[in-house]
């Protein structure tokens, strides 16, 4: 069940985790820059790498202010909560054969639910700012959360069914002669989709859209608890990238480089994806994100399930 | 769909486009020399100084950050006492430019005036006044003038005729 270095592999996946959650800041910003003609952050250190400890530095002294009209208690709380299930969704992710913090038999689960409970975290945000913008923002991520979660979940089965597991890590063997992306390719797409709304990122990020919303949830968040929110949600990115290389891209399986080099390559191609997406797409209107959550997505995923199901049941026979 | 698909492609060529950024402190921009920047106080060719204080400058200024003081020399030429600019409030319209009747104050292409202090943003008229004649070299308001000052009487400005005696008119 547990892995053989148990506190190596806590310790490294928590410190790698957050290292490259707070990376993310400066690759998001650089690649931003790349992609809309202009330079980035590229004065602070080599190629601007230390605008992240520049950051980090503004980020603790800045005035952490709580609204007197906030709910204090849940207000403070709320940003805990989003980093929290996120990091403990890393608990279960096979980074590479051996290195996983605890190998979950039904770790796909565990990674689900972890990642329904992080709503709670936008949601109580919103409730106890106070704040009519912040609550708009916590009832659109609510909608948005619970109706991609739907499907997110039954884009997944087929996978499921393919490897006749839900640990991670005998998903990642059952991809050894062919990765879950060519039998699963509809499956695939929509955890893509899916994997974007439940991260909030752009074009999904109807939640905190700055021109409609000011900040949405976070409006009212200032210093390192408006911190922890960027935290959680760059954890987020990390996290559905990883789980698409896991689940999808056969993991830290690949000829010669050793296989957290594999592992690390896949997940940060779908992190740069991740950026690109925010680059080019406009934010949808957020009726037309619940049309295609239930009127599109859910019944692609539940036909894609048949399907395999269908599929899978004639190949035993 | 596809026009999503074809955005990211179109988005992610935009790598490989020429940078529009300038990477200012080692590159710098082109400043045209009409540009609005850094006011001064601007010489005649022979040295004195051009403005007449006239207030002129103070007057069209709209944010007020001019501030100065006429007074006379023995010769009856006009000269401010003192020429002060409160650069912290000053806009950079370039109207005291235009409302300036002797090409003296003048506004130019240098801007990095950054200050720690803002009193260090006030400037007197030995920061504003400079050597040369600024943009226009060859001008020299008093001797244009048809004024006497030390130095020169009436008649004796550039293409000025010599004064009329309106008696010797007199049948």
């Amino acid at each position: 069940m547990t892995s053989p270095h148990p506190i190596l592999s806590i310790a490294g996946i928590l410190i790698g985790a957050l290292s490259l959650a707070a990376g993310l800041i400066w690759l998001e910003r650089r690649l931003l820059a790349l992609w809309q003609d202009r330079y980035g952050p590229n004065r602070v250190g080599p190629f601007g790498l230390l605008q992240v400890l520049a950051d980090m530095i503004k980020i603790f002294f800045k005035e952490d202010w709580i609204p007197p009209f906030a709910d204090k208690a849940v207000f403070v709380g709320a940003p805990g909560v989003i980093v929290a299930t996120v990091l403990l969704s890393f608990a279960v992710l096979p980074i590479a054969a051996g290195i996983i913090v605890c190998d979950l038999n039904i770790g796909l689960l565990f990674v689900l639910a972890m990642s329904s409970l992080g709503v709670y975290s936008v949601v109580l945000a919103g409730w106890s700012s106070d704040n009519k913008y912040a609550l708009l923002g916590g009832l659109r991520a609510a909608a948005q959360m619970l109706s991609y979660e739907v499907f997110m979940g039954l884009s997944l089965m087929g996978v499921v069914l393919l490897a006749g597991s839900f640990d991670l890590t005998a998903i990642v063997e059952a991809q050894r002669h062919l990765w879950f992306v060519v039998p699963q390719v509809l499956g695939f797409v929509l955890f893509l989709i899916a994997g974007i709304a439940e991260t909030r990122r752009l074009p999904f990020d109807l939640p905190e859209a700055e021109s409609e919303l000011i900040a949405g949830f976070h409006s009212e968040y200032s210093g390192m608890k408006f911190g922890m929110f960027f935290v959680g949600e760059y954890l987020g990115v990390i996290l559905i990238s990883s789980l698409i290389t896991i689940l999808f891209f056969g993991g830290w399986l690949g000829p010669v480089l050793p296989p957290i080099v594999w592992f690390l390559v896949k997940m940060l191609f779908f992190i740069c994806f991740f950026i690109l997406l925010r680059a080019s797409l406009p934010r949808p209107r957020f009726d037309q994100l619940m049309s295609w959550g239930w009127k599109a997505m859910l019944p692609l995923a539940l036909a894609n399930l048949l399907a395999t199901g269908a599929v899978a049941l004639a190949w035993r026979k | 769909m596809f026009s999503v698909i074809r955005t990211m492609w179109y988005v992610l060529l935009h790598m490989f486009h020429k940078r529009v950024t300038v990477q200012y402190p080692e590159e710098r921009p082109y400043l045209a020399p009409r540009y609005r920047g850094r006011i001064i106080l601007s010489r005649d060719p022979d040295g004195g100084e051009r403005c007449v204080a006239c207030y002129l400058c103070a007057v069209a200024c709209p944010v007020d950050c001019i501030a100065l003081q006429a007074t006379e020399d023995d010769g009856g030429r006009r000269y401010p006492e003192f020429f002060r600019i409160n650069f912290s409030r000053c806009i950079f319209c370039g109207y005291c430019e235009d409302a300036c009747p002797t090409y003296a104050i003048q506004l130019t292409p240098e801007f990095e005036m950054g200050e720690y202090q803002r009193s260090n943003l006030v400037y007197e008229k030995e920061d504003l006044l400079i050597n040369g004649p600024g943009k226009y070299p060859g001008y020299n308001f008093w001797r244009v003038a048809g004024v006497r000052i030390g130095g020169k009487d009436k008649g004796e400005a550039e293409n000025e005729g010599r004064p009329v005696d309106v008696r010797s008119l007199l049948p």
